[in-house]
C-alpha cells in the first residue's frame, strides 16, 4: 500500500515510474473526464451553435436545456438496434468499435501537465499521428459493411479527404517538431543562446523545448509558426470531418454518410469517438504550439508574486461560470411551472462556486494548475471547432481534396523548408 | 524500465500474426482478408517494440496500416466481390507449394542454428530513448544516397500513377 501511494512522491508519469495501477487509475479518469467532455460538447454545441444563429436552443428538457444531452443518450440508448440486410455483420458490429478504440488509445501519451500523462512515450508524436490514422480504416469498414449506397460513397470520400488532410498535418508536424531542436541563435536569437538543442518526438520534451527557449512555437521564427499552425488547425478540422469540411457527414448532401445504417447505441459510439478525436487532435495542436500546459508568460512575468497571481485563474473561471448560472437563476420567469428548473440551476450554479472554493485552497491551486491551462486551451479549440461550424460554408468534394493536395501541401512543404533553413543560419 | 512478461506478450502477438496472415489467404471475401492483414501488421508492430525499435514501429502503423491498407481497402470496395466470393480458394499448385515451403523453412532452421549473432539478446542493443535520433543519423549520414534513391524510385512511381490515369497529357 505504501508502495502505491510513492508514487504520488517521485516526479515521473506511470509509464516511466512502472507504476502500472497508477496507470490504470489514470486511464479511468481520462475515460471518465473525457466522456463528461464528449456530453458536455453536446450541449455546448447546440447553445453556441444557436445562440450564434439568434435562436435559443434547447431550453426544456433542464433548465436552459442542461438535461439535454442526458436525454439524448437515453434515446440513443433505447432506440432499435438494426443491421441492414445483407450487411457483413462482422464488419458491421467492428467498425464503431474500431474508431472508438483509436479515439480512445490516443490519450496515453497526450501530457496535461509535466507528469501528468499516461506515460511519455519517446515516439509520442508518431504514436499519436499512426493512431489517428487508424480511424480511417474503422470509417471504410462502417461504409462498406452497410451494404447501401450512401454510406460507401460517404465513407469512400470521407476516408479519401482525412488521408489526404493526413500528409498535411504530417507536413506541420514535422516543422514543430524541427523547432525543438533549433534555437534560434542566428537570426531570430530567441530565447537563451547556446541553450541545449535536442529534437525529441516525445510530447512532453517538446512542451519542455517551449518552455527552455522561452517562446510558444506559434510564435517562434515568426511568420513561419504561425503558418505552420494555420495548416495543421485546417487539417485538423479536415482530419475530424467537421464544419466546413464535413460533406461526408453532410444531412442535406449525403444523409449521413457512413453512419447512415446505424442506429441507437452504435451511431452514439461514432459520435463519442468523433468528439473524442476532436479533443485529441486540438491537444495536439496545444501541444506542438500553443505550450501545452504552461501559463502565459512564465519568463517575462515571472516570479512567486505572478505565479500566485496566475493560480487564481482556475478559481475564477469557476467563479465566473457559477455567477452566471445564479444571474440566470434569478432572471428566470415568476411562474410556478419554473419552480423546479429555478432550484435545479441554483443549485448548479452552487455547486460550480462550491468547486470554485475547493480550487482556492492552496494544495489544490498548486497542482491543478497545468491541467487547467492545457484544459482551458483545449476548451478554446473546442469552441474554435463550434464556431467553424456556425459560420462557415461547406465546401464541396473537389474543392476540399484541391485544397488539401494543391494548397496546403506545398504550403507545409514550404514551412518545413523555411524553418529549416531560418534555424540553422 | 524493465520488460515486463515477455514470452507472454511474444507468444500472444506471434499467435496473432501468423493467425492472422492464415486468415489473410484463407477468407474468401476480399474485405475479411484486408482486415486480418491489419491485425498481422499490428502485431508485427507490437513486436518491432519488443525490440526495442520504437520508431520503426510507429512508421509501419501510419505506412503500412493507416497508408497501404486503407489503399487495399479502396480497391477492393470499388470492385465487385460477388464473383469472387464464390471461388475456391485454393488452386492446384500444391506440389510447388510444398517444395518451395520446405526450401523456405530450411531457410530458416539454417539463419537459427548457424546465426546466433543476430538474435536480441546476443545483439548490441542501442538505447531505446536515443531510437528515432540514431535511425535520423544513420538514414541522412550514413545512407544518404540509397535513401535520395528511394525517394527518387517513389517519386518515379507517382508520376507514372498521375500519368496514367490522367485522361489528356
Amino acid at each position: 500500500m505504501s508502495d502505491f501511494l510513492n508514487y504520488l512522491n517521485s516526479n515521473l508519469t506511470p509509464g516511466q515510474a512502472g507504476a502500472y495501477l497508477w496507470v490504470v487509475i489514470y486511464i479511468f479518469i481520462i475515460f471518465a473526464a473525457v466522456s463528461v467532455a464528449v456530453i458536455a460538447m453536446n450541449w455546448l454545441e447546440r447553445k453556441i451553435l444557436a445562440h450564434m444563429q439568434v435562436r435559443l436552443g434547447p431550453m426544456r428538457v433542464g433548465p436552459h436545456g442542461l438535461l439535454q444531452p442526458i436525454a439524448d443518450a437515453v434515446k440513443l440508448l433505447i432506440k432499435e438496434d438494426i443491421i441492414p440486410a445483407g450487411a457483413d455483420k462482422l464488419v458491421f458490429w467492428m467498425a464503431p468499435v474500431v474508431v472508438v478504440i483509436t479515439a480512445f488509445t490516443t490519450y496515453i501519451v497526450i501530457p496535461f501537465g509535466p507528469t501528468h500523462a499516461v506515460t511519455d512515450m519517446n515516439i509520442g508524436i508518431l504514436f499519436m499521428l499512426g493512431v489517428a490514422s487508424l480511424g480511417t480504416l474503422g470509417i471504410i469498414m462502417a461504409g462498406w459493411a452497410s451494404n447501401s449506397h450512401y454510406p460507401l460513397l460517404g465513407s469512400l470520400r470521407s476516408s479519401a479527404q482525412m488521408v489526404s488532410y493526413e500528409v498535411a498535418m504530417g507536413m506541420a508536424v514535422v516543422s514543430a517538431v524541427l523547432m525543438t531542436s533549433l534555437t534560434g541563435a542566428g537570426v531570430y536569437g530567441i530565447g537563451p543562446a547556446g541553450g541545449e538543442a535536442i529534437g525529441t518526438l516525445s510530447m512532453i520534451e517538446i512542451v519542455r523545448a517551449q518552455m527552455n527557449q522561452q517562446v510558444w512555437f506559434i510564435f517562434k521564427f515568426f511568420p513561419l509558426g504561425l503558418i505552420a499552425f494555420f495548416v495543421f488547425a485546417v487539417a485538423m478540422v479536415a482530419e475530424t470531418n467537421r464544419a466546413p469540411f464535413d460533406l461526408p457527414e453532410a444531412e442535406s448532401e449525403l444523409t449521413a454518410g457512413f453512419h447512415t445504417e446505424y442506429s441507437g447505441f452504435r451511431w452514439s459510439l461514432f459520435f463519442l469517438a468523433e468528439y473524442a478525436a476532436m479533443i485529441a487532435v486540438s491537444s495536439i495542436a496545444v501541444t506542438l504550439w500553443l505550450g501545452g500546459w504552461l501559463r502565459p508568460f512564465p519568463h517575462w512575468l515571472s516570479g512567486d508574486a505572478w505565479d500566485t497571481a496566475f493560480s487564481f485563474f482556475p478559481a475564477l473561471t469557476f467563479f465566473v461560470l457559477a455567477g452566471m448560472a445564479l444571474r440566470t437563476t434569478v432572471r428566470m420567469p415568476k411562474h410556478p411551472y419554473f419552480k423546479i428548473q429555478k432550484t435545479g440551476l441554483g443549485v448548479f450554479g452552487l455547486v460550480l462556486g462550491g468547486i470554485g472554493l475547493v480550487l482556492l485552497v492552496p494544495q489544490v491551486r498548486d497542482r491543478i494548475q497545468d491541467i487547467y491551462w492545457f484544459s482551458i486551451k483545449v476548451a478554446a479549440f473546442m469552441y474554435l471547432y463550434i464556431w467553424y461550424r456556425g459560420t462557415f460554408p461547406r465546401y464541396r468534394f473537389d474543392q476540399l481534396m484541391k485544397l488539401g493536395w494543391k494548397f496546403m501541401i506545398p504550403t507545409g512543404i514550404g514551412v518545413l523548408i523555411a524553418t529549416a533553413l531560418v534555424g540553422v543560419l | 524500465m524493465n520488460p515486463v512478461a515477455t514470452p507472454f506478450f511474444f507468444y500472444a502477438l506471434a499467435a496473432v500474426a501468423v493467425l492472422s496472415a492464415i486468415a489473410v489467404i484463407v477468407r474468401r471475401n476480399p474485405v475479411h482478408s484486408a482486415i486480418a492483414l491489419i491485425f498481422t501488421l499490428l502485431s508485427l508492430a507490437g513486436l518491432y517494440l519488443m525490440l526495442y525499435a520504437p520508431f520503426v514501429a510507429g512508421v509501419q502503423i501510419i505506412l503500412y496500416v493507416g497508408g497501404i491498407v486503407v489503399l487495399f481497402l479502396f480497391v477492393i470496395m470499388l470492385i465487385n466481390i460477388d464473383r469472387m466470393q464464390r471461388e475456391y480458394q485454393f488452386n492446384k499448385q500444391w506440389l510447388v507449394a510444398l517444395l518451395a515451403t520446405a526450401v523456405l523453412g530450411a531457410l530458416f532452421v539454417a539463419v537459427y542454428v548457424k546465426g546466433q549473432s543476430i538474435f536480441p539478446h546476443n545483439a548490441v542493443r542501442f538505447l531505446e530513448e536515443k531510437n528515432t535520433q540514431e535511425v535520423g543519423k544513420m538514414l541522412y549520414v550514413d545512407y544518404l544516397l540509397p535513401f535520395e534513391i528511394a525517394s527518387l524510385l517513389l517519386l518515379v512511381a507517382i508520376v507514372g500513377a498521375v500519368v496514367m490515369a490522367k485522361k489528356r497529357i
